[in-house]
C-alpha cells in the first residue's frame, strides 16, 4: 500500500507558544476506521486540526492520500471534518447550512441541493431540515454537522467526538454509519470518550497521552505489546477445576480464577501463544469439553487503562 | 468516492480553476452580502447613513429661503461628514466584522474546510462588504442629493440635468465608492492582524484626519489624500476644515484614482498573505 492511500504524519509537532499540542508524531493510517483515544488535553483534537489544516505543524509534515491542505481545491474534495465546535453560521437552517457549504465547493445549485437532501436524509434529519439550527437540540446539531461533513462524499472523514450529545439510538445508528463507511474503503478517523462504542467498529486505534502517541495499530496487536500486564483469557468449559489444576503448574500462568457460575476459568498469562498450545494439549489429554475461549482484555478500554490509566468505560 | 473519482476530481480542479474560483467567489459573496445587509449589528450603520439624509430632508422642508449655490457648498461640507465620519466608521464596522464575526461566532472553520483558496475567501468577503457599503452609502448620497435639490423645483432640475448637478452626483457617488474600497481594504486587513481592531481603527482615524500635516510621502499612504482631491465642489481651506480639505501637493484625478486603487490592492495582497497564516484556535480568542 503506497502513502497515496494513507494518512501520514511525519515527525509532526505542534506547540501553542510554550504549550505542547502534540510532539513527534509518526503515524501512517490505512483505510478503515481509526479511533483516537486519550483523555482531555492528550492532543486528539490538535491531531485532527493538523490533519485538516486548521492549524499548522510547528515541525514535520502531514499528508492525506498524498495531498496537503496547501492544495485546498484537491485536498478538501477528499476530506470531510466534523469538528468539536458546536457552532454554526448565524441564522442558518439545517438545509441551508449544508447547501451553503456545498455551494462553496463550486457545485451547481441543483447538485448542491441533491447532495444536501441526500445527507440530511442519511442522518435522519429530513423533518427538521427547514428549521433554524439555533432551535435544535444538541443531538440534532451534532447530526446536522455530521451530515455536512459527509454531504460531498469525502474519501477521508475526520470526526471529533461525533457521539457527543446523541441519544442511544442515534449513537447506534451513527456507529453503524461509521462502520459502513469504513467498509466502503473510506478513512474514518474518529475520536471519542466512549471507548466501548468506538471499540466495536475500530480497525485500528491510536492511543494518546500528554501530546504523545503511546501506542497505535490494531487493538489486539497493541494489547500483546503490553507485556507488564498479563493477558486475560476466559475459557468456558464443563469441568473448569481440572483445567485450572493443570494450568497452575505452568510458569507463564499468573492466575487461574474459577468463574462464579462454575462453568469457566479466567486465566492471566504472560505468554498467550504458549497458553493456547497448552490448552489444546489439555483438551486432548483431560477430555475437557470447551464451550468458548476468548481474550477478556484486548479491548480499547483495557489497553487504555494499562497504558494510560483512567477509569472504565469513559475517559 | 472511489480513488478513480478522487483522481478525476483532482484533474478537474486543476483544469478549470478560474470557473471554480468564480463560482466559489459568487457563493461567498451571496452568503456574506446577505449577512452584511441584514444582520442586526448593521442597524447603526443604516442610522449613520440616513442621518445626513434626515438633516437635509428637514432643511428642505423647513428652509424656504435657501439659495442653490449655498446649498451646493453645504452639500460639499456634508459630504465631508460622509467621508470622514459615516463611511469611515461604517466600513470599520462592516469590514472588520467579516472575519472577526466568524471568529466570535466560531464559524470560520467552515470556510477553511471548503476546497477553496483562502485568497478567494478574502476577495469574496471584500466584494460582499463593498457591495453592502456601496448600496447603503450610495443610496444615502443619492437620497441626500435628491432632497437637497428637489425642493428647488424647476431651478433644481435645471441645475441637475442642464447644469453641473448630474456631474456632481456622479462624482460624489464615485468618491463614496472609492472611500468604501479604500477603508474596506484597510479594515479587512486590520481584522486579520489584530484580535480587537477597534484601537488600531482609532489610530487609522487619527492618521486619516491628520495626514495633511504629515510629510508628502506619508500622505500618499492615506486613503483621504486621494479622496479629497476628487471632490467636485472645492471647499475653501478655512479654519478647522482646512485640516480635511487642504492638499499640499495635489495630484490629478487620473493619478489619484489609480493611486488609491493601487494602495488598496497592496493592502488586499497583504490580507491574502495574512489569511494563509491564520489558524483556528477560537479558545485563544
Amino acid at each position: 500500500m503506497t502513502t497515496n492511500n494513507k494518512i501520514v504524519f511525519d515527525n509532526v509537532s505542534k506547540f501553542y507558544g510554550e504549550v505542547l499540542g502534540v510532539n513527534r508524531v509518526n503515524l501512517s493510517l490505512p483505510p478503515g476506521v481509526t479511533s483516537l483515544v486519550g483523555p482531555n488535553g492528550s492532543g486528539k483534537t490538535t491531531l485532527m486540526n493538523l490533519m485538516t489544516g486548521l492549524v499548522r505543524p510547528s515541525q514535520g509534515k502531514i499528508s492525506i492520500l498524498g495531498l496537503t491542505p496547501d492544495q485546498p481545491e484537491e485536498f478538501f474534495r477528499l476530506v470531510g471534518y466534523c469538528t468539536q465546535f458546536d457552532s454554526f453560521p448565524k441564522g442558518v437552517t439545517g438545509y441551508s447550512f449544508i447547501h451553503q457549504s456545498l455551494l462553496l465547493r463550486g457545485l451547481s445549485n441543483q447538485e448542491a441541493r441533491r447532495l444536501a437532501l441526500e445527507a440530511i436524509e442519511r442522518l435522519g434529519m429530513s423533518d427538521a431540515a427547514g428549521r433554524r439550527v439555533a432551535g435544535y437540540s444538541k443531538g440534532m446539531r451534532q447530526r446536522i454537522r455530521l451530515a455536512q461533513a459527509i454531504a460531498h462524499h469525502p474519501t477521508v472523514l475526520v470526526l471529533d467526538e461525533p457521539l457527543n450529545g446523541l441519544d442511544p439510538m442515534a449513537r447506534a445508528e451513527t456507529i453503524a454509519l461509521f462502520e459502513a463507511l469504513g467498509k466502503q474503503g473510506m478513512h474514518v478517523v474518529v475520536s471519542s470518550h466512549v471507548l466501548h462504542e468506538v471499540d466495536k467498529v475500530s480497525d485500528q486505534v491510536v492511543l494518546m497521552s500528554y501530546g504523545y502517541v503511546v501506542a497505535e495499530g490494531q487493538i489486539q496487536g497493541v494489547r500483546s505489546e503490553v507485556k507488564e500486564h498479563p493477558m486475560q483469557i476466559l475459557v468456558r468449559c464443563a469441568n473448569p477445576n481440572r483445567l485450572a489444576s493443570r494450568l497452575f503448574s505452568q510458569d507463564h500462568v499468573v492466575e487461574a480464577k474459577l468463574n462464579n457460575d462454575g462453568k469457566g476459568v479466567l486465566v492471566r498469562t504472560r505468554d498467550a501463544d504458549q497458553f493456547y498450545l497448552l490448552l489444546n494439549r489439555i483438551v486432548l489429554e483431560e477430555d475437557v469439553a470447551l464451550e468458548a475461549v476468548a481474550p477478556a482484555d484486548d479491548d480499547v478500554n483495557s489497553v487504555y487503562q494499562y497504558l494510560i490509566g483512567g477509569g472504565g468505560g469513559t475517559v | 468516492m472511489s480513488q478513480l473519482e478522487a483522481e478525476a476530481s483532482r484533474k478537474s480542479a486543476r483544469d478549470v480553476p478560474w470557473s471554480l474560483w468564480a463560482s466559489q467567489l459568487l457563493a461567498v459573496v451571496r452568503i456574506e452580502l446577505k449577512k452584511s445587509l441584514w444582520m442586526r449589528r448593521s442597524i447603526w450603520i443604516y442610522f449613520l447613513a440616513l442621518a445626513p439624509v434626515f438633516i437635509i430632508a428637514i432643511h428642505a422642508l423647513l428652509d424656504h429661503g435657501a439659495v442653490l449655490e449655498e446649498d451646493t457648498r453645504v452639500f460639499a461640507y456634508i459630504f465631508q461628514f460622509y467621508l470622514h465620519g459615516a463611511i469611515f466608521f461604517a466600513c470599520m464596522g462592516l469590514f472588520t466584522w467579516l472575519f472577526r464575526g466568524e471568529v466570535v461566532e466560531k464559524s470560520l472553520h467552515y470556510y477553511f474546510l471548503a476546497p477553496m483558496r483562502r485568497e478567494v475567501l478574502i476577495v469574496g468577503k471584500f466584494v460582499a462588504g463593498l457591495l453592502a457599503s456601496i448600496v447603503i452609502f450610495g443610496g444615502s448620497v443619492l437620497l441626500a442629493f435628491i432632497f437637497m435639490y428637489g425642493h428647488f423645483g424647476p431651478a433644481g432640475r435645471a441645475f441637475v440635468f442642464d447644469g453641473p448637478g448630474l456631474g456632481h452626483l456622479l462624482a460624489y457617488l464615485g468618491v463614496a465608492t472609492l472611500a468604501c474600497v479604500g477603508y474596506g481594504s484597510v479594515f479587512l486587513a486590520l481584522s486579520l492582524v489584530f484580535r480587537n481592531p477597534i484601537l488600531p481603527g482609532i489610530v487609522v482615524f487619527l492618521w486619516e484626519t491628520l495626514h495633511a500635516v504629515l510629510p508628502s510621502l506619508l500622505q500618499k499612504l492615506s486613503v483621504m489624500f486621494y479622496l479629497k482631491q476628487l471632490s467636485p465642489v472645492p471647499i475653501p481651506p478655512e479654519g478647522l476644515m482646512a485640516l480635511f480639505t487642504v492638499v499640499a501637493e495635489p495630484v490629478p484625478a487620473w493619478i489619484a484614482v489609480p493611486g488609491l486603487l493601487a494602495l488598496c490592492s497592496a493592502i488586499l495582497v497583504f490580507a491574502c498573505f495574512k489569511i494563509k497564516q491564520v489558524e483556528i484556535s477560537y479558545l485563544a480568542d
